[in-house]
């Protein structure tokens, strides 16, 4: 099953389109975060959303998930406009800041991806077992799946997240900032994980971050906003080192090697 | 003075005083004890998910004016304390969002209210005995009355907590996710808060507005040392909590010493010794236990 099988296509878009932006501008507490967003996203594709610091990454994400309205033009995801709670979309957050609530084990940290949204007791939670032992294990969780959640290393605990997101089985994972705060080895296991399941899910993955060096490999398109404005792009036509300096107001030198590329800050 | 072994009690003079236990206000008092240990060891654990152990002192300190006010109106101060904890409880969500805020406005209000609670004592100048009741508790103070209001705020706070549990506690694990998937993250706070001031209002009559943090936090912090599964934490605090009262209320019968002092002292042992028990358990099944074989997961 992909993403692509979407059939409740309301705006008439086709279904390879996950996300669309049709003129779209967005506002907070009165000042223009950004405007003249007009571009769509494929479906099934692995598309970083990069953009230096208070540039508009997260809120990007919130308009896509329902949480903050666009002040102008339209947004369509996965065909239909964003909703709170829309049970096609997995989020994984930045890493936590967790005391007591991390007492719990990563396993049941998954299982309330499931039913954690449910009033009530304990009901279904023995069916729900197998998804959730299924699920630990596509992101390679299972060996610290009885650990406490706040005792696991940050990378541990973005496996589980994104295995929290993945339980219900969406058609878009929405990744913000999730490598902030760990090591580059980390990094690495963690944008290859999302990489893995985007393309055996099928899953349209927009990866919130603001180094795109980890992603680089990985990407099959980026949004990035330049000067308020967000653009869509392909790697190749984005990374060069001019547009980058001007993203991100400092001199950087683009490196092409045999396993791709990256880019560097210049002294 | 006493000698020493005239202050343990004699093996009849022991059953003797254990016959006490059968009165209506020890029995009064043993009832009470339970509905609101129950009440505690579940309130407890959500308190400490969400990160506001410190918010329980402050509304208890914010109940202390509230029932010294109800006292000078020649109010039951059960009232006023369920009151001014509840609205204490709901100022302190409303103001408090931030956590770099929170601390700041909760220990402000708690000072404020203690300052009010003084000041209305000194008034009703006849209260000195009232006021230690409610900085210290008195479970054997306990009327009929007040064991019917007991009784329905530790029901009305069970259930509750098993219909808001799971998404109380994805909400507290990942605000930001729980949001995003629809729950109201923010009804849920207030329910909360005002189910945590209720409890706060009927466990000052046990162990009083100073020592509540021994009752409400302490048991779940035990607790979650020992076990990770959230109802297995909850049945483990309400244990303590339990047999913290009626251990608490067996002892006076035959010693001099206040209730709250037993309570809160075997309640802050079980916590002081746990890490010990822990360690030890921890060192003998960490090297060969894995894989561990896999229970379904336990969510309340």
């Amino acid at each position: 099953m992909t993403a692509a099988s979407s059939e409740n296509n309301v705006s008439g878009l086709s279904a390879d389109i996950a996300l669309s932006m049709k003129n779209v501008a967005v506002e907070r507490g009165g000042r223009t975060i950004w405007s003249g967003a007009d571009f769509d996203v494929p479906t099934g594709s692995f598309t970083a959303i990069i953009g230096p610091n208070g540039a508009g990454k997260s809120t990007t994400a919130g308009l896509v998930l329902g949480q903050i309205p666009p002040s102008n033009g339209t947004i369509t995801v996965l065909g239909a406009p964003p909703a709170r709670g829309n049970e096609r979309i997995g989020l994984v957050p930045q890493n936590h800041t967790l005391d007591q609530a991390g007492s719990i084990v990563c396993r049941d940290v998954v299982g309330l991806g499931l039913i954690g949204t449910k009033w009530g007791a304990s009901i279904r939670t023995r069916s729900i077992a197998a998804d959730v032992d299924k699920v630990l294990a596509e992101v390679d969780a299972t060996r610290f799946a009885y650990k406490r959640f706040g005792e696991v290393s940050g990378g541990q605990q973005q496996r589980v997240t994104i295995a929290q997101a993945l339980i219900i089985n969406p058609d878009m994972l929405v990744l913000d900032e999730p490598l902030a705060g760990l090591d580059l080895q980390g990094q690495v296991e963690i944008v290859e994980l999302v990489h893995r399941i985007n393309r055996e899910r099928g899953v349209t993955v927009l990866f919130v971050t603001h180094d795109l060096n980890p992603l680089l490999a990985h990407i099959d398109s980026l949004i990035y906003i330049l000067d308020g404005r967000p653009f869509f792009g392909k790697p190749d036509d984005v990374v060069n080192a001019g547009l980058l300096t001007r993203l991100y107001s400092t001199p950087v030198q683009v490196l092409r090697t045999d396993e791709g590329c990256i880019f560097t800050r210049t002294e | 003075m006493h000698g020493f072994t005239e202050v343990l009690p004699s093996t009849t003079s022991l059953l003797a005083d254990l016959s006490l236990l059968t009165t209506p206000f020890m029995i009064n008092a043993l009832i009470a004890g339970t509905l609101i240990a129950m009440a505690a060891g579940t309130i407890g654990y959500f308190v400490l998910l969400r990160d506001q152990a410190f918010a329980t002192h402050a509304i208890a300190h914010i109940g202390f004016p509230g029932a010294t006010l109800a006292a000078l109106l020649f109010i039951n101060p059960i009232w006023g304390l369920l009151v001014a904890c509840v609205g204490g409880g709901l100022a302190i969500g409303a103001f408090g969002h931030r956590k770099g805020d929170r601390e700041v406005v909760t220990g402000t209000i708690l000072a404020f209210a203690s300052g009010l609670g003084i000041l209305f004592a000194s008034i009703g100048s006849r209260q000195s005995g009232m006021v230690t009741n409610i900085l210290f508790g008195n479970i054997l103070a306990v009327s009929q009355d007040q064991l019917v209001i007991f009784g329905v705020i530790t029901v009305i706070v069970l259930i509750a907590m098993v219909i808001t549990g799971r998404q109380l506690m994805f909400c507290s694990i990942d605000p930001e996710v729980a949001a995003a998937k629809g729950i109201p993250v923010r009804a849920l706070s207030t329910i909360f808060l005002i189910c945590m001031s209720l409890v706060i209002a009927i466990s000052v009559t046990v162990v009083g507005v100073l020592l509540i943090f021994a009752l409400l936090v302490t048991p779940a912090a035990t607790a979650i040392k020992i076990t990770a599964r959230p109802a297995a934490v909850v049945a483990i605090a309400t244990s303590i909590s339990v047999v913290s009262v009626w251990a608490g209320l067996i002892v006076s019968t035959y010693q001099p010493w206040p209730p709250s002092f037993i309570i809160v002292t075997i309640a802050c042992t079980i916590w002081a010794v746990t890490p010990l028990y822990t360690r030890y358990r921890d060192k003998r099944t960490t090297p060969a236990a894995l894989p561990t074989p896999a229970p379904s997961p336990d969510l309340v």
